[in-house]
């Protein structure tokens, strides 16, 4: 059991579902009460790493994360730092390869919020912060609570854009999932087995709990 | 002195088409009655501020909530509102007491619980306060979103179809607690419903409300028995809606006379109206008295016309009858009498009825602008002082 592969990919999987939740929570309101010119377009692009094979998508974050790119110029000026085969540079392509396993569940659990029940908010004298806390948060926890669980398994699962900018680097960048690979490919069945072991089980945990959550929570509204 | 009640002024072209002006003095409560799609909502989500319209005005108790002229649109947080929508619209994650206690913004929180309490005590849900909307049946949920509205200690009080997600003896039950509850009222009630017998109940006005207009305001009474135009008559529901001539006046029975289809009509003192001009009537169904066969009544002198049974419907207690006067199909008159009444007179379809309609009962409308046009809406100013009926 590479026990640091396992922390990182806990570490990687905490930060991503820590910075989508409030990122999640804004646009997937956005996109659920607001309609703009372009939405669709957005709305395709917010979906597309659902469907890319994940070293498309690695291949492109490397392009733009790599070092002649403005973007890693401007992230260097900024930090000191590299963005490619560093944890920095795993976190963010984390953000991005898991925006619609986030953004998409809390679109929806805000577009379930009939119109009328905000109305009555407002009619009720309540400031937007006050609805926003006290009425639309509430309504949107079960699917917020889901695409955070989802976000977080995924990424503890994530492979090919791992290793496409982060590399194998143990302690950095080495993830459960990339040590798993290697596992395999020294003919190390038992490691192997016992980290997929371990992973299959926190998926599980995970996904029977964003059920038993939302369940619960469908049961009592 | 400020108008203490309310008073609405909308107009615009789109999205929604809006006309809209009345006024609802306070304790009393307005019916806006239209179709489905004439704007009856908008109009409602107008005055509470969660709609703005390109113009207008509104005004309650003495505070200007929106006057697009002078640029004031108060948030639908500062109008002080109360709103029953159509599904309620309670918050599903809270209690009955917490969702009225949501309303309570304006209380110190010392004091929310007990009057959320007592308002839903006065509603008669005691023993419900800390169960979830879900736990309640439509009309326990009703009651809950009037308590809710209540709480706002509101200048006015907007019900948007409150009764349409009920069933019939909830709604009946409803309707007494509403009756009963409106006489401790002192503001302005604006009520929406598309049904016309639940405006006639519980409304003091009523106000006809088409394509984003508002057509005509009155009581009840005179608006379903003296519309304004033959558009309101159809949106009232009368069926019995014609074209004819005005034919002479009479200074000694105070009477006019109309030519319809050839048949001379007696109708109530109308001097203002030229003879040989064009003119719409209508007759509610209760104003044609069917004769009894065996008997003829005192009815048979005003106005009795003769002709066939040209549709027979049974509903129940009730039947509707087409009659063709004279035979003919263009001259088809509606009325309804009990079953058992036709029954006795054996009145079924292809028989021979006479009929007598109350003079009294006719009311005459300003004629479509082209002949034989039924929908159309051609009342202006002189036209309506010249038919005396109040836009």
């Amino acid at each position: 059991m590479d026990w640091s592969a396992f922390a990182l990919s806990l570490e990687l999987a905490g930060w991503t579902a820590l910075l989508l939740g409030p990122i999640g929570i804004l646009a997937g309101r956005a996109l659920a009460w607001h309609r703009f010119r372009g939405q669709a377009l957005v709305e395709a692009l917010l979906a597309l790493p659902l469907v890319l094979p994940p070293t498309v998508l690695g291949f492109y974050l490397l392009l733009a994360f790599g070092a002649s790119s403005p973007f890693e110029r401007w992230y260097q000026w900024l930090t000191g730092r590299p963005l490619v085969f560093t944890f920095s540079g795993l976190v963010l392509a984390s953000l991005i390869i898991n925006l619609p396993f986030a953004i998409q569940p809390m679109q929806r659990a805000f577009e379930a919020i009939s119109t009328d029940v905000r109305d009555a908010a407002a009619c009720c004298g309540m400031r937007p912060w006050r609805i926003f806390t006290r009425v639309e948060l509430p309504l949107a926890w079960p699917g917020i609570a889901s695409a955070l669980v989802l976000t977080f398994a995924h990424t503890l699962g994530e492979f090919g854009v791992v290793l496409m900018v982060g590399g194998n680097i143990p302690g950095e960048t080495r993830t459960i999932a990339v040590a798993i690979y290697d596992r395999v490919q020294a003919f190390d069945d038992h490691g192997a087995g016992v980290m997929s072991a371990t992973l299959l089980g926190i998926s599980l945990v995970a996904i029977l709990m964003v059920y038993a959550t939302t369940g619960w929570r469908v049961r009592r509204l | 002195m400020n108008f203490q009640g309310l008073e609405v002024e909308l107009a615009q072209e789109r999205p929604i088409p809006l006309r809209a002006t009345f006024r609802c003095d306070p304790g009393r409560v307005l019916a806006l009655v239209g179709p489905s799609g004439s704007g009856k909502t908008t109009v409602l989500r107008a005055i509470a501020g969660l709609y703005q319209p390109a113009h207008g005005r509104v005004l309650c108790h003495g505070a200007t909530w929106l006057d697009t002229a002078r640029g004031i649109a108060q948030s639908a947080q500062r109008r002080q509102v109360g709103f029953v929508f159509q599904n309620y619209a309670l918050f599903p994650h809270l209690s009955a007491v917490a969702n009225i206690i949501a309303a309570m913004t304006h209380v110190p929180e010392a004091q929310r619980a007990d009057r959320a309490r007592s308002l839903l005590s006065r509603v008669h849900l005691d023993g419900l306060e800390d169960r979830r909307p879900a736990e309640l049946s439509g009309g326990q949920q009703q009651r809950v979103a009037v308590a809710r509205a209540l709480a706002r200690d509101p200048a006015v009080l907007l019900l948007d179809e409150p009764f349409a997600a009920v069933d019939r003896v909830t709604r009946r039950k409803l309707y007494l607690e509403l009756a009963e509850m409106r006489r401790e009222l002192q503001m302005p009630v604006v009520l929406v419903t598309h049904d016309l017998d639940e405006a006639a109940m519980l409304a003091d006005e009523m106000c006809i409300l088409h394509h984003g207009a508002t057509l005509q305001t009155g009581a009840p009474f005179t608006v379903m028995t003296r519309p304004a135009s033959m558009l309101v008559a159809r949106l009232v529901d009368l069926k019995n809606i014609f074209e004819a001539r005005v034919a002479a006046h009479s200074d000694e029975t105070a009477l006019t006379m109309i030519d319809w289809e050839g048949v001379r009509l007696e109708v109530g003192h109308a001097p203002s109206l030229v003879a040989g001009s064009r003119v719409a009537w209508a007759i509610p169904a209760d104003g044609v008295i069917v004769h009894r066969r065996d008997r003829p009544s005192r009815g048979e002198h005003e106005n009795p016309l003769h002709g066939v049974i040209a549709e027979f419907v049974s509903l129940g207690a009730q039947a509707e009858l087409t009659i063709h006067v004279n035979g003919k199909a263009d001259m088809a008159l509606h009325t309804t009498l009990s079953t058992h009444v036709a029954d006795r007179n054996r009145l079924t379809k292809g028989e021979p009825i006479g009929v007598s309609l109350l003079a009294s009962a006719i009311h005459l409308m300003p004629p479509p602008e082209v002949p034989g046009e039924r929908g159309s809406e051609c009342v202006d100013d002189s036209a309506r002082k010249r038919f005396g009926s109040a836009p």
